[in-house]
């Protein structure tokens, strides 16, 4: 039972720190149309800002503060310098400039902060474990990822459901015209947006940082699984990215806690200790191959 | 416009020339003892048969599929583990590694084609996804390390062993697929795939169904896909996931945007400029100052920007506009 | 057609190349990955490599060499192309690096049999090459994917180690190193987790599964930027102090810089460790250590074997490197200083050698490394030579 709950919230974590990824790429989607391969490398700029300023500022807390107005600034040139120009284009010329960035990006840190990779201690008061239940450790900085990351849930569902902005985002993901027709100021309202999304991947790339360290690429697989959500969760819609990246975190830890064991329960230990991870690896696709089979706009997508 | 019209027009004349060019490339690089280019060129050959196939579907029938290298990977798979197993002859190689690619194609277009835009691309990546990680699974053949694979066998006809033969081999199967590209084009067929592009609802208004057209178009760039496995496979005599990673399926269609979508020699184009800037930017970075050439990625990244926001139409649309 | 190619090489070779074998410079390729998340492997390989340049004077043989570097992008495909590049366009006379073996097993048939170039693996050594594939074209200085962790585990059953959790990437080298260490240690394996590779980011569902449990020890297998986010996460999981971890590459020079004090009394299996006695180790290491302030790593000092056992052939035949079997007859001599103190070949071309058990400790300095705390393998054969043809 203990097992099961560590587990579960292992799986809430994961979930979390996924969706502060899928949220940004889902709100540029929705709102601009806009297929940004780059947001990969937000996260991993995010997270390099963020190794430079703690080293500077000796301080965590201090230096993850001060990233994600940083990461804000890099989200709005990128958008002034390059993504503006992309809005009105075709898809496909959008994953060739944005494909195009994240080869930019990669070699622009391996220029700056060099091949090796650079890793970010857990701060000295998360460093330990807390007890989720008595005679439950679980890891402390883990536990904060789940509080930060459930904080930003609602900061975003409160900005889109309650504010004015949030409006213009609903708005616009599901009729893009109608913002302009409302005299907006389109430009601004997408440069911000677009920031907005910058940070939101920035602070998951700083988030991950102490746990799977900062290096170069970090953002392109975990980018892959950022689509994955958005696409199982419908585009545009930060509800069912929140949904998806649920489901996609459980999935994930399901597959890698107890398939093994199910699996031994009809095959040779040998062979399920082989054909798990297989399975496991291939899991999310599979059920994203089905939601989209099953609905093709996926949970909470507009229909067409 | 056919084959033999276009060649009066200055696209025709430059892609008679390349045409001309790549089809006696072996003397060429036997004359100037340019072995490695050769190698190149057969990649290059390869390539190009893969991105072509994509753009019947992508280019004119706006299909973007995001799993494209999936079909490397089943042409690839099926001379590799049949010639493991001892049945090295082409003449049973070569159909079933394009009737198992076309088959795996039918099936991914039945489920997958009723999704649009960014779903279809992540439906596709899906599962070429699976592919993937079931080809690094397969311990008999290699797993993640691939397999050394000895090359199809058509004796009396051609060695596939000699460079030159396999690349003049690979260059006939190019023009083939060159030719059946602009008669597809050019056929009903094709114009029914083009037309649903633009406006799939007059498309089914006007009595089509659009989805059993998609599917054949998709079936058929699975069939041509499986090809250029077949033949990556006898290029390298070695298998691996690694043909059918994601980053490759996303190089094809960076090559066919890059090309020209949509053309009947966009992606020839696209194939080369791609291969040919992988290849000389680096050098060419190191003559500028020793040791730059490492960072190639650094100038090549924002070329692609500059590309999608400037060169609309891709290098095709530099050849002048095109008429019809 | 290829003969006849080689023929009219030779004819070449024998009516020009002869009288200006002296200044015509002595070609190797190196092969490694330059970018990408792996790219300080390559680093320290590369830096390695230009210490054994300087060390040599820039010449084998009376020589002049020059070295031809290619990054392979941790790609197999890419490793062959830049292979056959190596052999076909630049016609280099030795090719070494290769980190990753499915890179190596990809490009191996292009440079040995088509190219018939000598090939020195410094890293990669997957077991069909030690095997069935052993090829005469084929040396390594570096040791085939089982040993290291068969003497891991040889020194947990000698130190009476009741049982191990076993962890690895899901990939082939994952997979030989598990294999490995259950070929010595016999005691239970509480457990085993091959975890997606190489884009798992989150081991907190498999290290839950330590602790409930409860083995005597870990064994893991996480190379490179892999091994830094394993050890962070085993630390913050509250699994440091209770179950130890025993690890093969995954705490080593290229990664003590970020994983710091996270690793300290880890302890791992090695054929080649910084503090080695011997001469030519002490100058190795401290000339890498003043030229770029960090330790070299086995990657480096596999690398820098590499280009002496190829100057130990060129210095035995007064650098002429022409006759290919002359060369191969002086390289399986292995007439060289190795950095770990010599080493014999096996038939396979794979070294016979000793293996040691490491510690990571701190420096004088407060810098942190390993240090040598005992011999696991005395002379260790790989498990696979009997298979190999070649005698």
């Amino acid at each position: 039972m203990d097992y099961l709950l560590l587990q579960v919230l292992n799986g809430v974590q994961l979930g979390l720190l996924m969706f502060l990824l899928a949220a940004g790429l889902t709100l540029t989607f929705g709102i601009m149309d806009l297929v940004n391969l780059a947001h990969g490398s937000l996260y991993m700029m995010g997270a390099y800002i963020a190794w430079m300023l703690i080293g500077w500022t000796d301080s965590f807390v201090l230096g993850a503060l001060l990233a994600l107005p940083a990461t804000f600034l890099l989200g709005i040139v990128v958008e002034a310098i390059v993504m503006r120009r992309l809005y009105v284009r075709d898809h496909l010329e959008q994953v060739l400039a944005t494909f195009g960035l994240i080869l930019f990006f990669n070699e622009l840190v391996r220029v700056i902060w060099g091949p090796a990779g650079k890793s970010i201690a857990v701060p000295a008061f998360l460093n330990r474990t807390v007890e989720i239940l008595p005679g439950v450790p679980y890891p402390a900085y883990r536990f904060a990822i789940i509080v930060v990351g459930a904080l930003v849930a609602i900061l975003l569902a409160w900005l889109v459901a309650r504010t004015r902005i949030g409006m213009l985002i609903r708005a616009g993901a599901s009729n893009r015209r109608m913002i302009g027709a409302l005299g907006v100021n389109i430009e601004l309202l997408f440069t911000l947006v677009f920031g907005l999304g910058a940070v939101f991947a920035g602070l998951a790339g700083l988030m991950a940082a102490p746990i799977t360290s900062v290096k170069i690429g970090m953002g392109d697989d975990i980018l892959i699984l950022a689509f994955v959500i958005i696409v199982i969760g419908g585009i545009g819609s930060i509800k069912g990215a929140f949904v998806a990246a649920m489901v996609v975190g459980q999935i994930d830890i399901v597959g890698r806690a107890f398939l093994p064991d199910f699996l031994k329960t009809f095959l040779s230990a040998s062979a399920a200790s082989s054909a798990a991870p297989a399975i496991s690896q291939v899991l999310i696709y599979i059920v994203m191959a089905g939601v989209l089979v099953w609905r093709p706009t996926g949970l909470f997508g507009q229909r067409t | 416009m056919s084959l033999l019209a276009s060649l009066r027009t200055p696209r025709g004349l430059i892609t008679a020339l390349l045409l001309l060019v790549l089809a006696v490339l072996p003397l060429l690089t036997q004359a100037f003892d340019q072995r490695y280019l050769l190698s190149i060129g057969t990649r290059i050959v390869i390539w190009s048969i893969a991105a072509i196939s994509l753009n019947m579907i992508l280019g004119y029938g706006g299909m973007v599929s995001f799993g494209h290298a999936v079909f490397f990977g089943i042409g690839g798979y099926a001379v590799g583990i049949l010639s493991h197993h001892g049945v090295a002859g082409g003449f049973i190689q070569w159909p079933v590694a394009i009737v198992a690619a076309t088959l795996w194609a039918a099936l991914v277009g039945a489920l997958s084609l009723r999704t649009r835009g960014l779903y279809f691309i992540m439906i596709t990546l899906a599962f070429a996804q699976l592919v993937f990680y079931v080809g690094g699974g397969l311990e008999a053949y290699g797993a993640d390390d691939g397999l050394n694979i000895s090359r199809s066998r058509f004796p009396g006809l051609v060695d596939l062993r000699d460079k030159a033969s396999f690349y003049w081999l690979c260059f006939a199967l190019l023009c083939g697929t060159l030719w059946f590209c602009s008669r597809f084009a050019n056929s009903r067929f094709g114009l029914v795939i083009r037309g649903a592009k633009s406006n799939e609802l007059r498309m089914t208004a006007l009595g089509f169904p659009v989805f059993r057209y998609r599917l054949a178009a998709f079936t058929l760039s699975g069939a041509f896909g499986g090809l250029s496995g077949i033949l990556l496979a006898n290029e390298g005599a070695y298998i691996s996931p690694a043909m059918m990673s994601w980053v490759k399926s996303g190089d094809l269609i960076v090559i066919v945007v890059l090309g020209g979508m949509g053309t009947l020699f966009g992606p020839l184009y696209g194939t080369i400029a791609f291969f040919v800037l992988e290849e000389s930017l680096k050098p060419l970075l190191d003559l500028v100052r020793k040791g730059w050439g490492e960072y190639w990625q650094i100038v090549f990244g924002p070329m692609l920007v500059l590309i999608a926001l400037y060169a609309r139409g891709g290098i095709d649309s530099l050849f002048g506009r095109r008429h019809g | 057609m290829k003969s006849k190619l080689f023929g009219t090489a030779t004819i070449a070779a024998l009516a020009f190349g002869l009288p200006a074998m002296a200044q015509t410079p002595i070609k190797i390729g190196f092969v490694s990955t330059f970018s990408g998340p792996q790219a300080a492997i390559g680093e320290d390989m590369r830096r390695s490599v230009e210490l054994a340049k300087e060390h040599l004077g820039g010449k084998m043989g009376g020589r002049p060499f020059e070295i031809i570097y290619e990054d392979d992008q941790f790609k197999p495909d890419v490793g062959k192309q830049k292979s056959e590049k190596l052999v076909q366009q630049d016609k280099v006379n030795v090719i070494a690096g290769y980190i990753w073996s499915n890179v190596l097993l990809a490009s191996l048939k292009t440079v040995t049999d088509e190219g018939d170039t000598i090939l020195i693996s410094s890293n990669a050594g997957p077991s069909q090459i030690a095997g069935e594939l052993c090829n005469k074209n084929f040396f390594s200085t570096s040791w085939n994917n089982d040993q290291t962790p068969m003497a891991m585990g040889q020194y947990l059953q000698e130190k009476g180690v009741k049982s191990l959790y076993l962890m690895a990437g899901n990939y082939a080298a994952g997979k030989d190193m598990l294999a490995g260490v259950k070929r010595t240690f016999k005691g239970e394996i509480k457990g085993e987790d091959l975890t997606k590779w190489p884009d798992q980011l989150d081991f907190s569902a498999e290290l839950a599964k330590v602790g409930t449990a409860k083995p005597d020890g870990i064994f893991i297998f996480y190379p490179g930027a892999h091994g830094v986010q394993f050890l962070q996460q085993y630390v913050q999981a509250g699994l440091k102090g209770k179950i130890p971890l025993y690890q093969v590459f995954s705490i080593d020079a290229i990664t003590l810089p970020q994983q710091k004090e996270l690793a300290l009394g880890t302890l791992g299996a090695q054929e080649w460790v910084n503090d080695l006695p011997n001469e030519q180790n002490k100058k190795y290491v401290a000339d890498f250590k003043k030229k770029h302030g960090v330790y070299p790593s086995y990657y480096g000092a596999q690398s820098y074997d590499s280009i002496m056992l190829i100057a130990s052939a060129a210095e035995a035949l007064k650098g002429d490197l022409s006759n290919k079997d002359k060369v191969r007859a002086e390289m399986k001599k292995a007439n060289f200083k190795s950095l770990r103190g010599g080493f014999k070949y096996n038939t396979n071309q794979f070294p016979i050698q000793n293996f040691y058990i490491q510690e990571a400790v701190k420096d004088p300095e407060g810098m942190m490394t390993v240090k040598t705390i005992a011999t696991a393998v005395k002379d260790g054969k790989d498990p696979y030579y009997e298979k190999c043809p070649m005698k």
